[in-house]
């Protein structure tokens, strides 16, 4: 819309221009508009599981209540897992890397778009996948990380575990295909200047994941696909009579389940480190280390697998090796904690609601990883494994850590997206319920659980000891759900009634906020040369980034070549000098103009339908196994080869059209 | 049609689309070559859990017929011979390992496509890049017959990838690898297809370098099997 050009400076300017209406997203690769996407969707999933830990809550409300029989309470405690974790965070997670990584880094889209549109949609097609179950009436029902040899057809016959294995393997493809994808981004297209150690810590953490998903994922495709040919066509992976080894689910599961833990909690970890500083007007204490902390944990959470397995007996060699390991993740774990702390220390601290979210992440994250380092070792875990003692420790690291992380990046980063504030009012009674309600929910959890409630129970007698800290449980979920529904509301209304934003509206350093929000389909008109990691700072408040190193001879490789004026008086003082580097760069805000890409002459990627395509065809190609289990083999076959066809087709059209037009 | 993203589709932000708006890339390097090498970095842990899976399940089966070992009665009602074959897989391995070498030569050939055309004939032969991709494939689709021999001939003597354990991490190991080099096949028709009806340049060599990639670690993989599963008893 053209008339963006008269309108004032700070207005939401319309950033598609010329596209609306449904085709335009069905067909979109725009790495913004598939964030948008995948925030909606995942906002959606969380809300379907939340809706499951609400039915779970009130069965467990007091003793022996019957509101839901013994198996439909399996399917729901699974499908909660693994909606939240699958179809929740990890997306959740998404949508800030599609959103914010080429904002970071200067870059005017990902490395792949077209990939990048069939990442989404295959997991949207995943989603609706795993939860048509319910409408059949046959919700998977082995837990989220389902394990064999319970789930194969000797003791879950139903298509309930079908439905699951199919549906996490549709899911890998969505998770990897990203994976790759924002790695291709971050090495390789970053603007000029833009250092790896210049890169913004949301940036950092995000890459760091993209390994994990990388090394961790294809790990549990393969105890999947055991599970599948066992399941499928009579294979022995899982069949003890066969001889096979009872544990070699957990230890395939668990390896690739472990690093999921960090894959849900690092996004949300550097969602908070771009908040706090921005609140605390200070660059983030120890740059570097936190780095290297990611780095670390990252790391070494490839080595602890096995700490979820004490219970098997896998012997004390095995089990102190695990346990020392899983207390050495503490330590990079507790620098973080102390870097935000000492971030704030000393800061001009502003509590805002993002702020609110980001200091709450640290706090109940916090307890969540004491209570974690209490379960590294083994003889305590075996008090505490499979009670309600371990519910309320991943509670709190993923509720209290993750969705405190997620949803400060939303009240930080909504008005990016859509270039109006939500509404702080709303927002305060949002993060006050949300943190009183999570607390009440999972809090007597350490309870319960310690005095022997076990997961997975359906119901429960009186008299254990048990009623009251179920009963404040149960209350708490309610509360949270007040608060869930407060930013339903506050989500939706603020899109149309929200505070205009303006171009910095928490003041930030980083370069996505030099562009106007929401940002223009090119995201920047001019490729910022970026001279320090806190290049907003560096034009607007010099004074902050005194102690942020900037290159002083400037940096020829990468064509920003600043600080000949600096050396040229022989003896500059780069201390005094620094910040100016920025600005002789041409380091700048872009205002709005309303101007298309094809006016600035610069090219963009086509709209394509087929990504959606091919997802489709794999989609049906995966659903053509179900059809086996209920003895329709020709039918099963022809689903299974005509999305393969569908698939194969589409992709070879895909690849064989080239992504622009010739320019 | 002419285009030099036309096999792998998305656009290569390397420093020849300076002229037409794209900044360079960071490293200077190719977008699909990063993202191939991340890529083989997940295969290397799918293969990872097939290979150790197998070994983990080495020795366990209670039922014949066994990789290295015969099984007599009164363990197997029928005396069941050790099943590996050793001679005609090692054949197999060499088919695979010249398929790689020939795929160097045809990258060589695709690169070297704008210069003089030495006057020998070996030396001509050896600049012919539809001659090294149909080497190359033709080594591969042998391999797979090899392959082929060996899973019918197994079934024959008793072993499917329902009988034991060692059928289920067997088949299930060596059948993820030939649908490798299936894809790796196709991938490669593929390139000369587009070969016969242009003609692969220079500007193309980026996309027979990912084929080429792809198609080593495959080989490789093939080494690690062929010496954990076959060789080692």
């Amino acid at each position: 819309m053209a008339t963006t050009a008269t309108a004032p400076a700070y207005a939401p300017t319309e950033s598609y221009v010329g596209e609306s209406g449904i085709w335009s997203w069905l067909t979109t690769v725009d790495h913004k508009r598939i964030g948008t996407l995948y925030l909606f969707t995942s906002l959606f999933f969380f809300l379907v599981g939340g809706v499951e830990a609400g039915m779970i809550r009130a069965q467990l409300a007091g003793p022996n209540k019957d509101l839901f029989s013994a198996d439909l309470y399996n399917q729901l405690f699974t499908m909660h897992g693994t909606t939240m974790i699958f179809l929740g965070v990890m997306p959740l997670s998404a949508a800030f890397f599609n959103y914010l990584i080429p904002l970071q880094i200067g870059a005017r889209d990902v490395a792949f778009p077209r990939l990048n549109a069939f990442s989404y949609w295959v997991f949207l097609l995943g989603g609706i996948f795993m939860n048509f179950s319910w409408i059949i009436g046959a919700a998977p029902n082995g837990g989220w990380f389902g394990y064999a040899p319970l789930t194969t057809m000797q003791y879950s016959a139903g298509l309930n575990i079908d439905f699951w294995v199919i549906g996490l393997q549709i899911l890998g493809v969505s998770s990897l295909a990203a994976a790759f994808n924002f790695i291709t981004t971050v090495i390789n297209m970053r603007a000029p200047g833009m250092n790896l150690m210049r890169m913004p810590m949301f940036t950092w953490n995000a890459f760091i994941v993209q390994f994990l998903l990388v090394l961790a994922f294809p790990v549990i495709t393969i105890a999947l696909v055991f599970l599948q040919f066992d399941r499928f066509f009579g294979t022995n992976f899982y069949t003890m009579a066969a001889g096979a080894d009872p544990l070699l689910w957990q230890h395939l599961f668990w390896i690739f389940g472990h690093p999921e833990v960090y894959i849900l909690i690092l996004p949300a970890f550097g969602l908070v480190s771009e908040i706090i500083p921005t609140f605390s007007r200070k660059p983030i204490f120890g740059y570097p280390v936190m780095v290297y902390a990611t780095m670390l944990i990252a790391f070494l959470g490839f080595g602890v697998w096995a700490h979820h397995m004490f219970a098997v007996g896998m012997g004390p060699i095995g089990d102190t090796v695990f346990g020392v390991t899983t207390m050495l993740i503490a330590i990079p774990t507790g620098v973080k904690i102390f870097n935000w702390i000492f971030t704030m220390w000393g800061g001009s601290l502003r509590f805002t609601t993002a702020m609110k979210f980001a200091i709450g992440l640290v706090a109940l994250f916090t307890i969540g990883g004491i209570s974690g380092v209490m379960h590294a070792s083994p003889p305590a875990d075996l008090q505490q494994t499979d009670t309600y003692f371990v519910v309320a420790h991943f509670h709190y690291v993923l509720f209290g850590g993750s969705m405190m992380g997620i949803f400060g990046g939303i009240y930080y980063y909504y008005p990016k997206m859509t270039g109006r504030l939500l509404s702080e009012k709303l927002g305060s009674w949002h993060f006050w319920l949300m943190f009183i309600g999570m607390n009440l929910t999972f809090f007597p959890m350490h309870f319960s659980g310690l005095m022997g409630m076990p997961r997975r129970i359906y119901t429960y007698d009186a008299g254990q000891g048990w009623e009251l800290f179920n009963k404040l449980s149960t209350y708490g979920t309610g509360i949270l759900a007040v608060g869930l529904l407060i930013f339903v509301w506050n989500f939706f209304r603020s899109y149309s009634t929200g505070e205009i934003a303006g171009i910095v509206p928490w003041g930030a350093p980083t370069l996505e906020w030099s562009i106007p929000s929401p940002p223009p389909e090119y995201n920047f008109a001019r490729i910022p040369k970026v001279t320090s990691r806190l290049p907003l700072w560096d034009l607007t408040a010099p004074r902050l980034t005194r102690e942020v190193p900037h290159t002083e001879a400037g940096d020829k490789r990468l064509d920003v070549d600043v600080a000949s004026k600096h050396t040229a008086t022989g003896h500059p003082n780069p201390t005094a000098n620094a910040p100016r580097q920025g600005v002789e760069a041409g380091m700048h805000i872009e205002r709005a103009t309303g101007r298309t890409a094809r006016e600035l002459g610069i090219p963009m990627p086509n709209p394509t339908i087929k990504p959606l395509i091919c997802a489709l065809g794999m989609t049906i190609m995966f659903t053509g196994l179900l059809f086996i289990h209920v003895n329709r083999m020709p039918l099963a076959l022809a689903t299974m080869i005509g999305g393969a066809l569908l698939m194969t087709l589409s992709l070879y059209a895909w690849v064989l059209t080239p992504l622009e037009d010739a320019h | 049609m002419a285009h030099a993203s036309a096999l792998t589709g998305d656009h290569s932000h390397s420093a020849h689309d300076d002229a037409h708006g794209h900044p360079p890339t960071s490293t200077g390097l190719d977008n699909k070559k990063i993202a191939i090498w991340a890529f083989i970095g997940s295969e290397c842990m799918l293969f990872a859990s097939l290979i150790s899976t197998y070994l983990i399940y080495k020795g366990r089966s209670v039922v014949g017929p066994y990789p290295h070992d015969a099984c007599l009665p009164p363990q197997c009602s029928t005396p069941l011979k050790a099943i590996l074959n050793i001679p005609i897989t090692s054949a197999s391995t060499f088919v695979l390992l010249m398929s790689s070498l020939a795929m160097v030569l045809a990258l060589a050939a695709v690169e070297l496509k704008d210069q003089p055309m030495p006057s020998g004939w070996w030396s001509r032969r050896l600049r012919s890049s539809k001659l090294w991709l149909w080497m190359t494939a033709l080594l591969g689709i042998t391999f797979l017959g090899f392959q082929a021999f060996e899973f019918t001939s197994f079934v024959h003597e008793g072993l499917t990838i329902r009988t034991n354990l060692f059928g289920s991490s067997f088949f299930t190991l060596t059948g993820f690898h030939g649908a490798h080099v299936t894809a790796g096949v196709l991938w490669l028709l593929t390139l000369l297809a587009i070969d016969y009806r242009r003609g692969l340049g220079p500007k193309d060599a980026i996309n027979v370098d990912l084929a080429a990639l792809y198609w080593h670690f495959v080989d490789v993989v093939w080494i690690a099997i062929f010496t954990l599963v076959y060789l080692i008893k």
